[in-house]
């Protein structure tokens, strides 16, 4: 068997490409699959204190690049989750410390002893980008429902296009139904009718995300979390297992529909 | 928006009808790869070509990307300069321009 190689990816900075990598391989781990989460966002990493694994770190992946270490010796194993293992990015390099090349090298030479290695993307489309797509066998584009973030999705789906990678899923972040339901934001539908890329889910605002990257727990280890539930049902989705897209609370009661429907 | 509006089904674009109306929007622009100063000389070039043959105001035409549930297009508006009691296609005109 050899792993499939998953990059997380956004255009934009913000929207959740770390969250959502730190909670995909957490999920992806508790479905018993052996998984290591790559951070490429060389000079800026966080993957580490989003997993709260950044106290172990020893070795990098420049460091395996450049041969100071073996790569066996760079993997953190998690401390929850025995199967998931991090390849932290180095902190005082930048992108250009390693190649594209290279990279897909370095995820080889994984593929063996894993099911899936998921690779977190910087943001933008520069040689970051470039270096977290190269090896990746799926793409994932996370968004949230802002013109912006949309926007700058557009523009990767073009690049994986030309890059023939094969088609994009999409992750829509950070939906809030309450507002879609005022019409004050961009709702499921408008999304994917903009971006005509296949979704994979939907992940509503969630107060524990940022309670549990306080403390260095995947959301998705949250039984009683929307966001963490919405975060599994993608990783059962990644394996193959129809799960249906769940129903994004917002309406209230009928009369509170109406008070809405009077109040304009 | 008032009730009665509402009711009768006239309804005001939502700030989310808006964001999606721009987003279409631009992202016609981006996925077409043509810079503004691009479609500034397209434009230049059809007011030229059609000059040649029709008498327009030049400084009337618009060119611009529209896009629709099913397509994009590229519109351009052009003024014709001339009379406007013109007759109906198929019977005689009143008055005939001089061409050149």
């Amino acid at each position: 068997m050899s792993a499939t190689v998953i990059t997380v990816t956004s255009g934009k900075g913000g929207v959740g490409k770390t969250t959502t990598a730190a909670n995909l391989s957490v999920s992806l781990a508790m479905l018993g699959q052996r998984v290591v989460a790559i951070d490429a966002d060389i000079g800026l990493r966080n993957l580490d204190v989003v997993m709260g694994l950044e106290n172990r770190i020893v070795y990098d992946l420049v460091d395996a690049v450049e041969g100071h270490c073996r790569l066996r010796q760079t993997l953190i194993r998690d401390k929850r989750l025995s199967e998931l293992y991090l390849l932290p990015a180095a902190q005082t390099r930048d992108k250009t410390a390693v190649t594209p090349e290279q990279m897909v090298e370095l995820c080889d030479q994984l593929r063996p002893d894993f099911d899936f290695i998921l690779v977190d993307s910087p943001a933008g489309i520069e040689q970051g980008y470039r270096n977290a797509v190269a090896p990746a066998d799926r793409v994932l584009i996370v968004t949230t429902p802002e013109v912006s973030a949309v926007r700058d999705a557009d523009r990767i789906v073009g690049l994986i296009e030309a890059d023939l990678k094969g088609p994009p899923s999409l992750i829509i972040n950070r939906l809030n139904p309450e507002m879609v339901q005022r019409g004050q934001m961009l709702s499921m539908d408008d999304v994917v009718e903009i971006l005509a890329i296949d979704l994979i889910g939907i992940v509503p605002e969630d107060k524990e995300i940022i309670i549990s990257s306080n403390r260095g727990n995947p959301v998705a280890l949250d039984g009683k979390s929307a966001a963490g539930l919405a975060f599994r049902n993608i990783a059962g989705r990644i394996m193959g297992q129809d799960i249906a897209f769940m129903p994004l609370k917002g309406g209230g009661s009928v009369f509170d529909r109406l008070a809405r429907f009077i109040r304009g | 928006m008032g009730l009665l509006d509402r009711i009768l089904g006239r309804r005001q674009p939502t700030s989310s009808d808006i964001a999606k109306e721009r987003l279409q929007l631009v992202l016609v622009h981006d996925r077409s790869n043509i810079s503004p100063a691009v479609l500034e000389k397209m434009k230049d070039e059809l007011i030229a070509v059609i000059s040649r043959y029709v008498e327009i105001e030049a400084a009337g035409v618009e060119v611009a990307f529209t896009h629709s549930r099913t397509e994009n297009r590229l519109v351009a508006n052009i003024p014709v300069v001339g009379p406007s009691g013109r007759a109906a296609p198929g019977q005689p005109s009143r008055r005939s321009r001089p061409s050149g």
